[in-house]
């Protein structure tokens, strides 16, 4: 069920607010994203940056930068993710509760950047985890995370509570983590969430409502 | 800091038996005595180099090069290079960390990225790649995994060799 949005601001000119859980539940969670204190390169400078008084994060309600994964609703990648890193990053994430996202920041975290060819470097971190947005840039400015976290809040306005991923049977709360080998990172890449022909294919949404609906108020 | 062609006459005559041959900034030195020169360098006026700045591999595909900047904090002179050549086949050089502890974790980089032995190393082992990594990555022959592949028996065998 929807609110007719013209309803919805007539009511409101008479001193009523009417809202639907679902929006009520997402606009909580949009206002307040705490990121995880995590910087792996130079793309960390910009997002303290922004963290900073200049562009101050905190009007997104995203200025409390955990220092523990528990605490963290949001991981920002910013900066080169080497081989070696890799597998803490992905527990680092596993170790996150949901609900939780990921901003691949800067071009080395989105498919290797200028190290793309080197030895030590992953190509782009969609090959373990699901990113939720990419901001592109070398490294991005801080306007530009700012825009990549309000692509963020829009992702999370739009979400069904019916379809959230962790409240699914059967969630995989566990990503596999990649382990060192003789030449690279075994397995390259995690089949379910990354295609290489494709790109990303993401992570899978029911198609329909499901029957024990408790999706609207 | 005298001319090379002193500091070469002054070992020559010092060091019964040694050939050095002057080249860039220092020496060409054969690896039985490598040890020996950096000693006497180290020990002896006027030199005293007593710091190895820089020591790293290079790889000149017919062979694998060693090549350690000594410099002198006592004097703030220098630098003196040594430089010991090593076939890709031997790669073994006498380890400058016994005379000078910086030369540790050097001497670990150049044994990770091209394979040189360090003989009397105190803990000869990879710095910056790990421990299950085969291959010595800046060695020309050396070539990076396909990552878009899931399995190795797919790789194609050229991009699996490369390395040891």
């Amino acid at each position: 069920m929807t609110i007719d949005e013209g309803l919805k601001s007539e009511l409101q000119k008479q001193g009523i607010f009417l809202t639907s859980l679902q929006d009520l539940y997402n606009w909580g969670r949009r206002s307040s994203i705490w990121p995880m204190q995590f910087g792996l390169a130079c793309c960390a400078i910009e997002m303290i940056a922004t963290a900073c008084a200049r562009y101050d994060i905190a009007r997104f309600g995203a200025e409390l930068f955990r220092a523990s994964p528990r605490q963290a609703d949001l991981m920002i990648v910013a900066g080169t993710v080497t081989k070696k890193m890799t597998p803490q990053i992905v527990r680092l994430y596993n170790q996150m509760a949901e609900p939780k996202y990921v901003i691949t920041m800067g071009a080395c975290s989105i498919s290797g950047g200028p190290f793309r060819e080197g030895y030590n470097v992953l190509q782009g971190l969609d090959r373990y985890l699901p990113i939720d947005v990419h901001i592109p840039g070398c490294p991005p400015r801080p306007e530009a995370l700012l825009e990549g976290i309000m692509k963020l809040q829009k992702k999370i306005d739009e979400q069904k509570l019916w379809q959230l991923e962790w409240y699914q049977k059967g969630i995989r709360r566990e990503f596999p983590v990649p382990a060192f080998g003789p030449h690279g990172l075994v397995p390259r890449y995690n089949a379910e969430v990354f295609d290489p022909l494709k790109g990303n294919i993401g992570t899978v949404k029911p198609e329909k409502e499901p029957e024990f609906s408790h999706g609207t108020a | 800091m005298e001319p090379l062609e002193a500091i070469q006459k002054q070992l020559e005559e010092k060091i019964p038996g040694l050939k050095l041959t002057p080249e860039g900034a220092g020496f060409l030195v054969d690896r039985k005595d490598l040890l020996t020169v950096a000693r006497f360098l180290k020990e002896n006026e006027p030199y005293k180099m007593d710091y190895v700045s820089n020591l790293c591999g290079v790889d000149y595909k017919e062979y694998l090069e060693s090549v350690a900047y000594l410099y002198s904090m006592e004097k703030k002179e220098g630098p003196i290079l040594l430089k010991v050549r090593v076939s890709r086949e031997d790669p073994k050089v006498p380890s400058l960390t016994p005379l000078f502890r910086g030369a540790e974790y050097q001497e670990r980089e150049a044994y990770d990225m091209f394979g040189i032995i360090y003989e009397g190393h105190p803990d000869l082992r990879r710095i910056l790649m790990w421990e299950e990594f085969v291959h010595y990555p800046l060695r020309k022959d050396y070539k990076p995994e396909d990552q878009d592949l899931l399995e190795d028996e797919k790789q194609p065998p050229e991009a699996i060799q490369g390395g040891k």
